[in-house]
């Protein structure tokens, strides 16, 4: 519990060589950027969203322009050749369609949807935790009745449920699974924001007769954000994973929103035929981003040390 | 402890009709399962006798009273596609779905606690860097994506094991089973390790923290100075104090194994209740979305208060309350 009563200071490995003036969050990035692991993945993770970016600059064929598509390219080998001379690094699906191309262009799509629910959710999660840290009472009681009513619950239960409701679409899985995630998020903030309204610094903003508003996001919220982070890194990978799973089963994204996860159920049919790469390559780029930002998660749970598992 | 389940059961009851009201509600306002049902070929006056035989000419708070009504005797109304009881078409489903997400909670945990355990007792040797590396990957491992490489491999590529189905059963107190036969057996490894490797990769981790957290304690320390066997300590006393977290994790994760069981069965062509849920998703049918959710909030309140009065006989010091 030592590091919470230096709210100034989050890092604690590390953090010695960054001088004691580095804000707290240039003292972690010090400490992530010296851990290996960690710095492999922030280089796979920042690849990856260049790629997504820049997309359409980068990809030797937009794959969801039909004119460009030769249906006699279908299902070409990775490294095969095309009749314009064009080279398939990662092969071609059944419908002539560049993998390396697709894939780029899927991780678009499942970054935006990952990023974008996290996000929501976080804020979401972080205001409910914080109020209810702060009403205490029955509001916090109820409020945290339903959370934990919800984390009873798998998340890939609700989202089936609310995608069963709201059909496909990039906006319709991007608030089921802010369904899903807000509750972690509210646990955690609450957890924290419970230690921190009681400390010094609180009854000081009081006593200065600040409004609470004030002192919830200005004050408090700071000082909770420690396991907020490394929660919403882990957070961010498994809703790219659960959007992926969801778009795989065929109730997440639409086929003309395709993320790798509907990729790798394009080409689910081709596999027992022996064509693997149309599943495969999508899926293996799922997995290097979701272990890149893992990696990251990893260490910062490390240097940041949260109580509690995230 | 008559007050506890009590509140329990109440919540449970909460919980159902919530969720009911939400999902009874939202599936009216996305569509109209009649056009699912009718074929486009159908007169109007077709179309009006299948609207009324389902009751869709109801208001829909008339159609939640009925279903309501009906649900509190046993009967969860019919399946529009397969025009059988709901409950009775899950029902069958569900020892399929229990039997995988058995196999494979067994299978997380025989693999599991040993790699946590030494992970925990030598954490910065080479094999416990190794273990934990693994233990990354297995929670990045998207569930359905090393399906279809486990398919490609062992099925497609080596020969080795069924890719989808079944297999042979066998009636055991008259529930078909599949890990009594070998035929069953095979069936079952693929996906049953499929559903496994995420919850692998958690038993260890919580284990290996467990294992950790317990070597400090002053008893451990008690216990050597005493001259215990090592094994003896670390099988005995610390194994049982990391037990503790561990219950609850491994209730909490059966409900979250039978609910991934979705994604499994889909790949491996498994006749659970997973699968059902996706087709009945896939064509709106109503009776059988709405039957799936009841039974499963029933299922995981079930499965959280065993989890709950276990953990409280295991952890004297943890007290249950009604509130």
């Amino acid at each position: 519990m030592t590091e919470a009563s230096e709210p100034a200071s989050w890092a604690r490995r590390g953090a010695e060589a960054a001088p004691p003036s580095a804000s707290p969050f240039r003292q972690t990035l010090g400490a992530l950027l010296r851990d290996p692991l960690a710095l492999i993945g922030i280089v796979i993770v920042a690849l990856l969203v260049i790629g997504a970016v820049a997309a359409p600059q980068i990809a030797p064929q937009d794959p969801y322009d039909l004119a460009q598509l030769d249906i006699m390219d279908g299902r070409l080998a990775p490294g095969s050749q095309s009749m314009t001379g064009m080279v398939y690094l990662l092969g071609t699906d059944d419908q002539g369609r560049d993998l390396f191309s697709a894939i780029l262009f899927g991780l678009r799509t499942s970054l935006l949807v990952g990023i974008a629910s996290a996000a929501i959710a976080l804020a979401i999660g972080a205001s409910v935790g914080l109020f209810s840290a702060y009403a205490g009472g029955r509001t916090d009681a109820f409020l945290m009745r339903i959370v934990d009513i919800q984390l009873s619950f798998p998340a890939i239960l609700i989202a089936l449920i609310f995608l069963a409701i709201l059909g496909q679409g990039v906006d319709k899985i991007i608030l089921a699974l802010v369904v899903t995630q807000w509750a972690y998020y509210a646990r955690t903030v609450r957890g924290s924001a419970l230690v921190e309204r009681k400390r010094a610094y609180v009854d000081a903003a009081r006593s200065m007769a600040l409004p609470d508003r004030r002192i919830l996001f200005r004050h408090i919220l700071p000082n909770c954000l420690p396991p907020l982070i490394v929660v919403a890194t882990m957070r961010v990978a498994y809703a790219i994973m659960l959007e992926a799973t969801l778009s795989f089963l065929g109730i997440g994204l639409p086929v003309t929103e395709p993320s790798l996860g509907l990729l790798v159920s394009n080409g689910y049919e081709y596999l027992l035929s022996g064509d693997y790469w149309i599943s495969f390559y999508p899926g293996l780029a799922l997995l290097i981003l979701i272990v890149s930002i893992n990696l990251i998660g990893d260490s910062l749970r490390d240097i940041l040390n949260p109580r509690r598992e995230g | 402890m008559s007050g506890y389940l009590f509140s329990r059961l109440l919540q449970t009851l909460v919980t159902l009709f919530v969720m009911s009201v939400l999902v009874f509600g939202g599936l009216h306002m996305v569509g109209n399962p009649v056009d699912v049902l009718l074929s486009p070929t159908a007169t109007p006056a077709e179309r009006l006798e299948v609207i009324r035989s389902f009751g869709l000419d109801q208001p829909v708070w008339v159609q939640y009273g009925i279903f309501l009504r009906n649900a509190l005797s046993g009967d969860l109304g019919n399946s529009f596609v397969y025009n059988q009881p709901a409950l009775h078409l899950i029902l069958q489903r569900m020892p399929a779905t229990l039997e995988l997400a058995a196999a494979a909670l067994v299978m997380a945990l025989a693999l599991g606690l040993p790699l946590g355990i030494y992970a925990g007792l030598r954490p910065n040797g080479g094999l416990a860097k190794a273990i934990m590396a693994f233990s990354i990957l297995g929670f990045s491992l998207p569930t359905f994506w090393i399906g279809l490489v486990m398919i490609m491999v062992f099925a497609v590529q080596l020969g080795w094991l069924p890719s989808s189905g079944r297999g042979d059963t066998v009636d055991v107190f008259g529930v078909p089973l599949s890990l009594f036969t070998l035929d069953g057996l095979a069936h079952i490894a693929l996906p049953a390790f499929n559903l496994a490797l995420f919850k692998i990769s958690l038993v260890i981790r919580i284990t290996r923290a467990g294992v950790l957290e317990t070597l400090q304690l002053d008893f451990v320390r008690f216990a050597r100075a005493k001259g215990l066997p090592e094994a003896r300590i670390v099988l005995v006393h610390v194994l049982k104090n990391t037990l503790i977290p561990l219950i609850t994790v491994i209730g909490l994760e059966l409900g979250s194994l039978i609910a991934f069981a979705v994604v499994t069965e889909t790949i491996f062509a498994w006749p659970g209740m997973g699968k059902l849920i996706i087709d009945s998703i896939a064509v709106l049918d109503r009776p059988v979305i709405l039957a799936y959710l009841m039974i499963t909030v029933v299922m995981f309140s079930v499965i959280n208060l065993a989890v709950d009065i276990l953990y409280s006989i295991v952890d004297p010091r943890v007290r249950l309350e009604g509130n």
